[in-house]
């Protein structure tokens, strides 16, 4: 199968892999480029667990073909913690919003586009914001909570 | 497999065979491209007139790339909100395409039902004019051929913005998917339903127009004793499958209180 050289920005980086024809996003990042923190759920779009944010949207890693991110800015949940953990993944770990883990880097991605769009959402809009990311341990409440509270501390701050 | 590019969609058009299968959003052509049960060519364009939106004389030209994420941030295409809101979750109305919604197999295709309802006709990539909905989703699936691609969809804005109705009914809130979306448009004139048009999805092959329906409504006020008569009238010649979600016989039971309920509320204005 023939290979496609793809060059984008991965967390604030320039990062450069070939693509087998057809693969997926998902794929490529954690197999081609090495990051793991996108998960793999069900390769379908129903669980959201392979959000990333391409060009400041979330998108679904694994119905994106890799080469649709020639030129463009990728973000995934390893590039949060700058220095520090990112506030999110400090309140995520203080409410308790995550048990297993596998929705995490997904549920993060949609948060902090959430977020840098509306600093002070509604519970509903929290609501909205992650309901394309399933999480099958939490009932989502701890979720809900974390965000709202991080939306809270940067106001205050 | 092999993915090709072009960088207009004339290209795209003329690279289309019968083992092409064209990829816009890639929602759905992604599932196949992952289970290696897609077709053996995957046609793409990056032409940028799919994701123009224009303003026309009666309404709008949408690209057929434009998303549903696209349609909710457009000011004045508010009427359309309700509709592009009710697909999927956040990710995928960053990615759905209007185009690629008249293409979506049952249960999807609830942004078509909406342009179904509201008159759309679609252009066609490489031929000249725009020609109905209607027609592309009957012939749609059924050319065993080149499947053509949509360049652009030409909406009509309803007069009166209480005109048009929409409702996605599931079981999943917010986001689950279709047992039936119903789409109605209902201009008037001197207080009479003229050209109404009402239209239903995940209740057939394709979204399909309520035929019954509309001969009940045409040259009527919209009042309780029409809004009866056609509830009773709703699933007429209308074709619901049964899946996981809803029987056949239970998509026919409700249909009816489901189209009640809208054209309740859009009496009440
Ligand atoms: C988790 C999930 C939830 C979803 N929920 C909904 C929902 O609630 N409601 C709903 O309606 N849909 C839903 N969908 C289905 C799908 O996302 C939408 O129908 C979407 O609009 C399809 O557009 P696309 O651009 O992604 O299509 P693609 O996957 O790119 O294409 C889909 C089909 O359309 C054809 N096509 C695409 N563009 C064109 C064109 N310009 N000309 C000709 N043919 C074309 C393709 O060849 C293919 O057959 C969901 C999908 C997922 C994964
Ligand atoms: S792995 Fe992408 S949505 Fe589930
Ligand atoms: S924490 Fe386990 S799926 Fe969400």
């Amino acid at each position: 199968m023939a290979k496609k050289p793809v060059t984008f920005m991965l967390n604030g980086s320039e990062r450069a892999a070939f693509a087998e024809e057809g693969l997926n996003l998902l794929e490529f990042l954690r197999r081609a480029v090495g990051d793991l923190s996108p998960k793999y759920g069900c390769g379908q779009g129903t669980c959201g667990a392979c959000t990333v944010i391409i060009d400041g949207e979330t998108h679904l890693s694994c119905l994106t073909m890799a080469e649709a991110v020639q030129g463009r800015k990728v973000e995934t949940a390893s590039g949060l913690a700058n220095g520090k953990v990112h506030p999110l993944q400090e309140a995520f770990m203080e409410h308790f919003a995550a048990q297993c883990g596998y929705c995490t880097p997904g549920m993060l991605m949609s948060a902090k586009v959430l977020l840098d769009h509306n600093p002070s959402p509604s519970r509903a809009e929290v609501i909205e914001a992650i309901s394309g990311n399933l999480c099958r341990c939490t009932g989502y409440e701890p979720i809900i909570d974390a965000i709202l509270a991080t939306a809270n501390t940067r106001r205050l701050a | 497999m092999r993915v090709e590019s072009y960088n207009t969609l004339a290209e795209a058009a003329r690279a289309m065979g019968p083992d092409a299968v064209f990829m816009a959003g890639g929602t759905l052509v992604m599932r196949d491209v992952n289970a290696g049960t897609s077709a053996g060519r995957v046609v793409r364009s990056a032409d940028p007139a799919l994701t123009e939106i224009r303003a026309t004389g009666d309404g709008f030209s949408l690209g057929s790339g434009v998303t549903m994420a696209r349609v909710l941030a457009h000011r004045d295409l508010a009427f359309l909100a309700p509709v592009a809101r009710a697909v999927g979750g956040p990710q995928v109305r960053n990615m759905a395409t209007i185009g690629g919604n008249i293409f979506a197999h049952h249960p999807y295709g609830d942004f078509a039902v909406a342009l179904l309802a509201l008159g759309a006709r679609v252009v066609l990539a490489g031929q000249g004019g725009a020609k109905p909905l209607d027609d592309l989703l009957r012939e749609r699936g059924r050319s065993g051929g080149t499947s053509p691609i949509v360049a652009s969809i030409e909406v009509p804005r309803p007069r009166d913005p209480r005109a048009f109705g929409f409702v996605k009914v599931s079981r999943i809130k917010p986001k689950g998917v279709s047992v039936m979306s119903i789409a109605v448009n209902l201009p008037r004139d001197g207080g009479r339903m003229r050209g109404a048009r009402v239209a239903f999805g995940a209740m057939g092959p394709a979204p399909l127009r309520a035929s019954a329906v509309e001969r009940v409504l045409e040259g009527q006020s919209l009042d309780a004793a029409t809004i009866a008569r056609a509830a009773q009238l709703a699933s007429d010649g209308l074709d619901p499958p049964t899946d996981a979600l809803a029987s056949a016989w239970y998509r026919r039971e409700v249909a009816g209180t489901h189209l009640r309920r809208l054209l309740e509320k859009m009496e009440r204005g």
